[in-house]
């Protein structure tokens, strides 16, 4: 990725300093991460939208070189893998968001002022919208023809939580003392 | 037994679901909806009954009220798998649905189906800060730049991003940019050859 930076001239992200390379890292770390919760995690949006202008950048700088030069299909390459992670990370959210909808809602409005959001105000939106979608759905079809105490959406019943008791792999980054396992989830050998 | 049509369309749908989407069982609902209204009218009259002074009547109405809440969530789940089928179509075909796959959609699915476009649409725009990003591309990793396809049927003519002109006509072979045919090869109209 260096090579990308000085034959792109892509200089540092104002916020944090970044290079592009490490934004790719962190992003392809959130992808993985997000992969295999199985809840909903942070919403990385300032991840995604650096990484798309990076893009849409090399996408102008290919359009500028001469055509056959070589460098353009490995820039083309780098845009196809980038492009890739970006769109699996974004659909792997929303697939969540569709199965989880009124549970990722509720956690939002829980959510106090402090902690980040786990949803783009986009996500939300969407978010909103489908499990509205859904509801008036049930109404129409079904609801209005049951019997008067049965007409609603029970959502203490009909929820779908992510079961946060599923084993997931980690990988240590760096050397932490002192973590504690519970013993009926430690895997002996 | 109670509740029995219910487990009936939620087999049938079960079984018919690999692929596409059964035609919608309306009569099979309209059936089920007039057992939670009859059973729902005994309750009544047990319930005011027992209100009147009789007694015993309690278990029979605790029956029939499980019977109904069954029902109902076996309806729910039924509405619920289908348009999860319904969605599934949409990453697969697009958003223009194939006639048969239409035909076997009630009306409300067909609104559902254009409501869940539209969202979909929005959001998948509005992702970044312009022009957004078409999540139903780049489905699967890319191992190559380039790809080598045959065509399927005839399709016309097709414009690279480099600006040659292709004919696409049935059976010849091609050697295109993975991102440009990703979309046509879904669609059935090229076919990806692997050596």
């Amino acid at each position: 990725m260096a090579d990308i930076d000085e034959i792109d001239g892509v200089s540092d992200e104002e916020v944090e300093a970044l290079t592009a390379g490490e934004v790719l890292q962190k992003l392809e770390e959130a992808w993985l991460n997000e992969k295999f919760s199985p809840e909903l995690l942070e919403a990385k949006t300032d991840l995604v939208d650096c990484m798309l202008e990076q893009v849409t950048e090399m996408e102008e700088n290919i359009k500028r070189a001469k055509k056959g030069d070589f460098k353009v299909v490995l820039h083309r390459m780098e845009i196809d893998r980038i492009r890739y992670v970006l769109s699996s990370y974004l659909r792997c959210r929303l697939k969540k968001i569709e199965r989880y909808t009124t549970h990722v809602l509720e956690q939002e409005s829980n959510r106090k002022e402090e902690d980040v959001c786990h949803l783009s105000p986009e996500e939300f939106t969407f978010a909103k919208e489908y499990g509205t979608t859904m509801e008036t759905h049930m109404k129409n079809l079904v609801l209005r023809h049951m019997p008067p105490n049965l007409q609603t959406m029970d959502f203490k019943q009909t929820t779908i939580r992510p079961n946060l008791d599923s084993y997931v792999f980690l990988r240590v980054i760096e050397d932490t003392d002192g973590v504690l396992v519970e013993e009926e989830t430690l895997d002996t050998g | 037994m109670l509740a029995e049509k219910a487990l009936d369309l939620l087999r049938e749908l079960q079984r018919t679901l690999d692929g596409s989407l059964p035609p919608y069982n309306e009569d099979g609902i309209r059936q089920i909806l007039e057992e939670m209204k009859a059973l729902f009218e005994q309750n009544q009259k047990d319930v005011s009954a027992t209100v009147a002074g009789e007694n015993g009547l309690f278990s029979g109405v605790q029956l029939r009220h499980s019977a109904l809440e069954r029902n109902k969530r076996c309806l729910l789940a039924y509405l619920y798998n289908r348009l999860e089928q319904i969605k599934k179509m949409r990453w697969e075909f697009g958003s223009v649905l194939p006639p048969e796959v239409k035909f076997n959609m009630c009306e409300q699915e067909v609104q559902w189906f254009s409501k869940y476009n539209k969202m979909l649409a929005n959001y998948m725009r509005s992702i970044g800060g312009e022009g957004g990003l078409d999540l139903t591309q780049d489905l699967k990793p890319p191992k190559t730049l380039y790809i080598e396809v045959r065509c399927l049927m005839d399709h016309g003519e097709f414009e690279t991003q480099d600006g040659n002109i292709l004919l696409l006509k049935k059976n010849s072979q091609h050697f295109m940019l993975r991102s440009e045919c990703e979309h046509l090869i879904r669609q059935g109209i090229l076919e990806h050859i692997v050596h």
